[in-house]
């Protein structure tokens, strides 16, 4: 009984509603947590599963040997592979495409290369305009390779230790 | 404005374009509030985006212009190249009549409210009575909006806000009620006279519990957070499923129209309208706009911290608490008005 008339004595009095008010009271001049994004970035691991590239070695032979082990492992059937013998009898692709709508950014592949050749990238920002868009082709790997080594070379060093 | 009467006096004595005058006078007073209250109602929306950001530790929108300053007029633009779709099944004329009798009452009831001593459009003596029956006029626009969809969610949605909005008018009309008698004048130029005398002689502290239950019922009255079953964006469609573009958008100044009526009625009613707090500084027109807008504040911060009452909740707190809580309330004001104490509510 006298819980009661206490509860009703406070609900008249809206006790529980100015708590309520007081708290986001205090909050309207918390610090802000929003991250101005193409201005500001949340930092980010050397780990980052981004952007798939090819890598080549220092004196610029691609270190690809075809093995196709990213290809088998790839849970999401994203890769594709086509290999044949080049004139230094050496094994190399002539086809590796990776399909970027089918991917699900596990980094099985990277794990799977025995030469460091697939790596996943720090970039998460790109986009395809049209339908294939997002189909990269060994060219295109490539490319984000030459262009992003230092990067890429710098987190591998990063994270050496662990692997 | 007094500067002008006379040569308007003047001119009204100049024969045949006596009535072209008032006409055109009236209609410029008109304009004079009407554009700055638009204007008020974009802000607004800012405003409470700001405001329910900054209490949710964002920042809220601040890319349209500096500090976000153009983002009501890009949203505006946007809802304005937006198709409006009528439905094949719907009636047509009452489709449209029903934005427009959501909106048109909320700006007609301006017509009686005192800015400033003199500054009022239309200085009728019952006022508070033109004001509680335009704002009943807007339950209109729900209901024959909902119905005109003819569409089961809208019209669901319609019974469900008219049904709430005409029981927090009771709830409303009897916490004005108060103020009535403590006033004795239902003309809203004397009910903010009667106040005069500084912070402490105003209405919302001998009529607290009215206050409070005026303003809560105001929320719900606007169907705002945490009673606004009516829009629900979340989980629940209100009787506008079926409007978009401009249409949709005229429910929502509405709404924003209403949100700053009841703030306005409420600095009116008892926080001493354009009066000053402190007694040696000036009146003025300035402190009814602080006024209002603390009202619009404590408005945003309820949408920010309280979760959406269900349905049958609302009707208990209107129907079984509030109700009650005025109505006592009432006769104990009667009551204490007959006994010394009277000078607290004069």
């Amino acid at each position: 009984m006298l819980n009661k008339i206490k509860y009703a004595f406070s609900s008249l009095m809206l006790v529980e509603l100015l708590k309520g008010m007081a708290l986001t009271g205090r909050y309207l001049f918390a610090r802000k947590i929003t991250i101005q994004y193409p201005e500001e970035r949340t930092p980010m691991s050397p780990r980052f599963r981004g952007l798939h590239a090819l890598r080549r070695y220092p004196n610029g032979e691609e270190r690809c040997i075809a093995c196709k082990l990213c290809e088998a492992v790839c849970p999401a059937l994203a890769i594709t592979i086509e290999s044949e013998q080049r004139e230094d009898n050496t094994r190399r692709t002539t086809r590796y495409d990776i399909d970027l709508t089918k991917c699900i950014f596990c980094g099985l592949c990277e794990e799977s290369c025995p030469v460091d050749s697939i790596v996943e990238t720090r970039i998460f920002d790109y986009h395809g305009e049209k339908r294939g868009d997002l189909l990269y082709t060994k060219d295109m790997l490539l490319a984000v390779g030459d262009k992003y080594e230092a990067q890429i070379a710098a987190d591998r060093a990063a994270d050496a230790k662990y692997r | 404005m007094e500067f002008f009467e006379p040569i308007m006096t003047w001119l009204q004595h100049q024969s045949w374009w006596a009535a072209f005058i008032l006409t055109s006078w009236t209609i410029i007073k008109i304009i004079a509030i009407v554009l700055p209250l638009m204007g008020a109602l974009a802000y607004l929306t800012l405003a409470e985006r700001k405001v329910i950001g900054y209490m949710q530790v964002r920042i809220g929108p601040n890319r349209v212009g500096y500090f976000g300053l153009l983002q009501p007029i890009a949203d505006g633009v946007k809802l304005l190249f937006k198709e409006i779709i009528q439905p094949t099944a719907s009636n047509k004329f009452l489709f449209f009549l029903g934005p427009v009798l959501a909106m048109a009452p909320a700006l007609a009831a301006w017509a009686v409210v005192p800015f400033d001593l003199n500054l009022i459009l239309a200085n009728i003596d019952a006022g508070l009575l033109y004001i509680l029956a335009m704002t009943s006029i807007g339950v209109y626009g729900v209901i024959i909006a909902g119905w005109a969809s003819n569409s089961k969610y809208a019209f669901l949605g319609s019974l469900r806000s008219a049904a709430q909005i005409v029981s927090y008018e009771i709830a409303m009309g009897f916490a004005l009620v108060g103020v009535l008698m403590s006033a004795g004048s239902l003309n809203l130029g004397k009910i903010v006279l009667a106040q005069s005398g500084g912070f402490w002689q105003w209405y919302w502290l001998p009529l607290f519990p009215l206050f409070i239950v005026y303003f809560i019922s105001a929320v719900a009255e606007t169907n705002r957070a945490p009673f606004d079953v009516a829009e629900g964006e979340s989980e629940i469609v209100g009787f506008h499923v079926e409007y978009s573009g401009m249409a949709f958008a005229m429910f929502f100044l509405a709404e924003y129209a209403n949100m700053i009526l009841v703030c306005t009625l409420a600095a009116l009613m008892f926080l001493g309208g354009w009066l000053s707090p402190l007694p040696f500084l000036p009146d003025g027109f300035p402190w009814l706009l602080l006024k209002v807008a603390f009202m619009l504040f404590f408005m945003l911060w309820f949408r920010a911290t309280f979760p959406r009452y269900r349905y049958d909740q609302i009707m208990r707190l209107g129907w079984k608490v509030f109700i009650p809580i005025t109505l006592v309330w009432i006769v104990v004001v009667g009551g204490l008005m007959q006994t010394p104490l009277a000078y607290l509510f004069h």
